[in-house]
């Protein structure tokens, strides 16, 4: 058993920390959440350039091969400096359907084009309904010729307002099936949703958008193995920078707890402080290592059906309760936009829902428990 | 990263599997409730020594001790195997008090006589101890207790009181802190000692637990005399040791292995008990919550995974605030499950171990939870060690 990082590892969590607290201070983050594009063009170029974007794609397609622990280290590191930037759903999400589903020629095409910071892309499969199932997917792609032909609403698009292509999951007779599809298509509306974590997050509306056949990602019908394949990276990296950025928050009010003085002592000597900061602790040590425990099966290939559930699960309200725990504890002033805690507050709420919230992954482990 | 076992401690794991399997088949009903459980009855306290023994001679209650003093110099990582497998079988035979104790204490604070004298039998599952600490003022705030030992020449005299003695009645010997210089207060003027229960200026009184079982008890000392030899550690200075004392093999790792073997008997339970024309398992409240306490245990057990790693890296005496965590974690994630389980049940939900319970002794479980809440640390003393640990100021 070695359940240490490697120097390699400590090295590169030390460079994506240098990089983003230079790059992104939070006062930074809040200028970019405000902005129209909601990411910084700059921040994203200078990121390819260090190697981040294909650190785990496979050398045949320009990538290292390494381990997806490497992409959960830079996640951890961005969730702590609250860092809004296109790396989720076009490096993790959308690289990884490439990866699952696309020919050689499409990855050839794509992936070094993401991975030179050249090409943003966003994932469209909820939709009005906003269920996580297969059977939520209900858009329908009609053939006409050698195209199809899309129409229907897409919900909760990370990018889409950004983005150069879409990955959309859309129903064909054979089932769910994927399309790349051209983002800035007119037949395409794209609106940016009012959310918790002020980021990307779109509504896109597909009027007449035709698609040609050569532009679906893997056989039509197995669109939504090509997702499932997915998923468990993407949960695992939505979870790393879930819990960066409980980490961070944690941080801060444990300092806080020792400078803030009322009644003649820091708040932190009083045991109802003392108090839920442990439980805080504990809420983050525990997924914590369950993180890297479920990162190493992954990348061992091992079946984590059970665990990548569990995982999100506890995630999802571990980082509310301590996100939440963070805010009051710092009073009033926790409550204010201005000041950096309330940036987890909110990514707690808007990250619930990404890869699935806690009810969906509750019903998967007890699916996968025998229940 | 790598959470694999090698070859070899895989095939002793299986050593360890292979001799519970084997001995097992001759204990008596009623051994679920884990280690104190044991000391109830005759019976069970006859298979708990017998065990002891067992184990003894096959040197697992000391796989990572030196030769000389009982143990089988393997490296601590096959004790934790051990003790993790141990665990999925309640623990017979495991004197958590001797072995997980107060030999640890002697192997970095004993004499060499002491070690040489007082290890071995406890390596040979011979001699069974019980905990002197909790006395009836004294019991988050250890420090303040008042049970004095006088010198005397080469000889202490002891007068006082413990309490919540778990297995004092059958105990062969107690490791406990007395104050050896009466004009001092609090954590100065302490001194650690090892006595013969069978001393007859013993007295041993039952507290029946609130479930009627008796498991421990008040012992009160009257002019018992114990030989210098029998103090461990520096006279006046036994708190320093003490300290480390409360934190050797906390990783926790068994509770909450066999808390994931427990929740099978839940799954199977509401997967084929029917109530109202339906299976429990359709309910979503019921499949959620066992998901939930699913996860609860398995998050649980990989911070126990580390702290066993991080004992193999760093020795003996880990820093306190991760066994802190896992032992308030697992004793709460005890309780949720019991409360969960007994209400899961319905009517049955009351009932004790018997022909009408359908899980065994799960009530037990929960009649047994605050106190598992309180011993060894309450909850509320390990949540101050874990916030100490983080830098926030003592009391």
């Amino acid at each position: 058993m070695d359940l240490g990082f490697s120097s390699e590892q400590d090295m590169l969590r030390k460079s994506v920390a240098e990089f983003l607290t230079k790059e992104c201070p939070y006062d930074i983050v809040r200028d970019i959440e405000d902005s129209e594009d909601g990411y910084s063009p700059q921040a994203w170029r200078k990121m390819a350039e260090l190697g981040w974007m294909e650190l785990h794609y496979p050398e045949e397609f320009g990538g290292y091969g390494d381990p997806f622990m490497d992409v959960l280290i830079i996640m951890e590191e961005m969730g702590k400096r609250a860092f809004p930037s296109p790396f989720f759903p076009t490096v993790v999400q959308c690289g990884l359907v490439v990866l699952a589903a696309g020919s050689d020629a499409q990855k050839k095409v794509l992936l070094p084009k993401i991975a030179q910071g050249k090409l943003i892309m966003a994932l469209a499969q909820y939709e009005v309904e906003a269920s996580y199932l297969e059977t939520g997917i209900t858009m329908p792609a009609v053939p006409s010729g050698d195209q199809y032909i899309l129409n229907g609403t897409k919900m909760f698009v990370t990018d889409a307002n950004i983005a150069e292509k879409m990955i959309v999951a859309a129903r064909t007779d054979e089932g769910v099936t994927l399309f790349l599809v051209d983002a800035k298509d007119p037949g395409i509306t794209c609106t940016r949703i009012p959310t918790a974590g002020m980021d990307n997050t779109c509504e896109v509306i597909f009027k007449d958008v035709a698609v040609p056949a050569a532009d679906v990602l893997g056989a039509p019908g197995e669109g939504w193995q090509a997702l499932e394949a997915m998923a468990p990276k993407a949960t695992l990296a939505k979870c790393g920078e879930m819990l960066g950025g409980a980490k961070a928050g944690l941080d801060m009010t444990i300092a806080y707890a020792k400078e803030r003085v009322q009644y003649g002592r820091p708040i932190g000597f009083y045991q109802a402080i003392q108090h839920f900061l442990a439980d805080m602790q504990l809420a983050y040590d525990t997924a914590f290592s369950y993180l890297y425990k479920v990162a190493w099966m992954v990348d061992e290939g091992m079946d984590t059906t059970r665990e990548i559930s569990a995982l999100k699960a506890k995630v999802n309200e571990n980082y509310k309760f301590i996100s939440e725990r963070c805010v009051h504890i710092h009073g009033g002033v926790g409550t204010t936009r201005e000041y950096d805690v309330g940036l987890f507050y909110r990514r707690a709420k808007a990250f619930e829902f990404v890869m699935g919230d806690t009810e969906h992954h509750n019903e998967k482990l007890a699916q996968a428990l025998g229940l | 990263m790598d959470y694999r076992l090698t070859d070899e401690q895989q095939a002793l794991k299986q050593e360890f599997i292979d001799f519970f399997e084997e001995e097992m088949k001759n204990a008596p009903t009623g051994m679920e409730g884990g280690m104190e459980s044991n000391f109830q009855n005759d019976e069970a306290f006859a298979f708990f020594q017998y065990m002891a023994k067992r184990q003894g001679e096959k040197g697992y209650h000391a796989m990572a001790w030196p030769e000389e003093y009982g143990g089988r110099e393997a490296p601590m990582m096959d004790q934790a195997i051990f003790n993790e497998v141990a665990a999925l079988y309640g623990n017979p035979g495991h004197d958590g008090w001797g072995i997980g104790m107060f030999a640890p204490t002697l192997l970095i604070g004993g004499t060499e006589e002491q070690k040489q004298r007082l290890l071995p039998p406890i390596a040979k599952g011979e001699t069974l101890y019980c905990q002197g600490w909790s006395e009836p003022d004294a019991g988050s705030d250890l420090a303040s207790l008042k049970t004095l030992a006088i010198r005397d020449g080469e000889h202490y005299v002891i007068n006082g009181q413990k309490i919540w003695t778990t297995g004092g009645h059958r105990a062969e010997r107690m490791f406990m802190l007395a104050r050896t210089d009466p004009d001092t207060q609090r954590s100065k003027g302490l001194s650690i000692f090892s006595l013969d229960m069978k001393d007859p200026g013993v007295e041993v009184r039952p507290i029946k637990f609130l479930d009627g079982s008796h498991v421990y008890n008040e012992v009160f000392f009257k002019d018992i005399r114990v030989h210098e030899r029998d103090r461990v550690g520096p006279e006046h200075d036994g708190w320093s040791l003490t300290r480390q004392t409360m934190n050797f093999e906390r990783s926790g790792s068994g509770r909450f292995v066999s808390g994931l073997k427990g929740l099978q008997e839940l799954i199977d339970y509401a997967k084929n008990t029917k109530r109202d024309g339906k299976l429990l398992s359709e309910n979503p409240k019921v499949r959620h919550t066992i998901a939930q306490l699913y996860a609860d245990y398995d998050v649980g057990y990989a911070l126990s995974q580390k702290i066993i790693w991080l004992q193999e890296q760093e020795g003996l005496a880990v820093e306190p605030t991760l066994p802190s965590q896992t032992k308030v974690f697992s004793s709460e994630l005890a309780q949720r499950r019991a409360e969960f389980a007994t209400s899961l049940m319905g009517l049955y939900g009351q009932v004790f171990d018997s022909k009408w319970a359908p899980m065994g002794a799960v009530l037990t479980s929960h009649m047994q939870a605050p106190g598992m809440n309180i011993a060894a640390g309450s909850s509320e003393i390990q949540r101050n060690i874990i916030a100490w640990g983080l830098g926030l100021p003592r009391f």
